[in-house]
């Protein structure tokens, strides 16, 4: 029986960051793997700093201090900007994961739909969905405050 | 069901368990100008006194520890997931997972601490 090896990963990183001929939703791939491991870099950072809270109110406002500016504004806009969009990308994955976004299968009889055609319209809607957020939380940031 | 499958599931689910709790949380502390929800003390919501009314309820308690433990699941087995891609050896797959999981349990166990005695600080406050 002929055993699958496997396909070695020979692209590595750079197999993420080029789509090369793949679509719009290989950028997603790339920018939904982009924004989740900068989310967990921030999230790590964040259980260090808010654990403060447990020690004393002169402790958490000492953390506080020292996480405040305009710097730290913007970074945590663009924090919330991420998770705006691995919010709304990973509920289009969810869907596609279940089989509930990817159309009934058909007979492939020219001129048919691919699977991606039938797709596309939930990744613009997921984006569309990104964009409200990161706006409502632009204003939130930026104007509000 | 394979071990990588039933991994995957729960990651999945994480995601889920994510998007329920990380939005809250985001709604609270992010888009409080427009939404102004679970700020009792008024101001910011990083401002000591809601910090103290937050810590205060046993459903931010037990929400934030349950967003703990899917979040670092879910970041770290997706940080696997992406470095297993790479095709290290198999010692050194092995070596990553390890390492991840102590990871994932030094943060949990701070993370879970924090939220428990803020909870009983903000209690007898």
């Amino acid at each position: 029986m002929l055993e699958s090896k496997g396909r070695p990963n020979r692209l590595g990183l750079w197999g993420w960051l080029g789509g090369g001929r793949w679509g719009y939703e290989r950028y997603l791939y790339t920018l939904h793997r982009l924004t989740g491991l900068g989310l967990l870099a921030y999230f790590l950072l964040h259980i260090i700093v808010t654990s403060s809270r447990a020690i004393s109110p002169e402790a958490w406002k000492a953390a506080m201090d020292r996480v405040t500016g305009p710097l730290f504004t913007v970074g945590e806009y663009l924090v919330f900007a991420a998770f705006a969009f691995h919010a709304a990308n990973g509920i289009r994955l969810v869907l596609i994961e279940l089989g509930w976004a990817v159309g009934k299968p058909i007979e492939p009889v020219f001129p048919y739909r691919t699977s991606v055609d039938v797709q596309r319209p939930l990744a613009i809607g997921a984006m569309i969905l990104a964009a409200i957020v990161m706006v409502l939380g632009g204003l939130d940031f930026f104007v509000l405050h | 069901m394979m071990r990588d499958a039933k991994l995957w599931t729960w990651h999945v689910l994480a995601g889920v368990v994510i998007l329920v709790f990380l939005g809250l949380h985001m709604a609270i502390m992010h888009m409080d100008a427009i939404l102004g929800i679970f700020n009792p003390a008024g101001g910011h919501p990083v401002d000591w006194g809601n910090v103290v009314e937050r810590g205060k309820s046993v459903f931010f308690t037990v929400t934030y520890v349950i967003l703990l433990g899917a979040a670092l699941f879910h970041g770290l087995y997706g940080l696997r997931n992406i470095l297993l891609e790479l095709n290290p050896p198999d010692w050194l797959g092995k070596a990553i997972g390890i390492v991840l999981l102590l990871v994932g349990l030094g943060f949990f166990a701070l993370g879970a601490w924090a939220a428990v005695a803020a909870h009983t600080l903000a209690t007898s406050l």
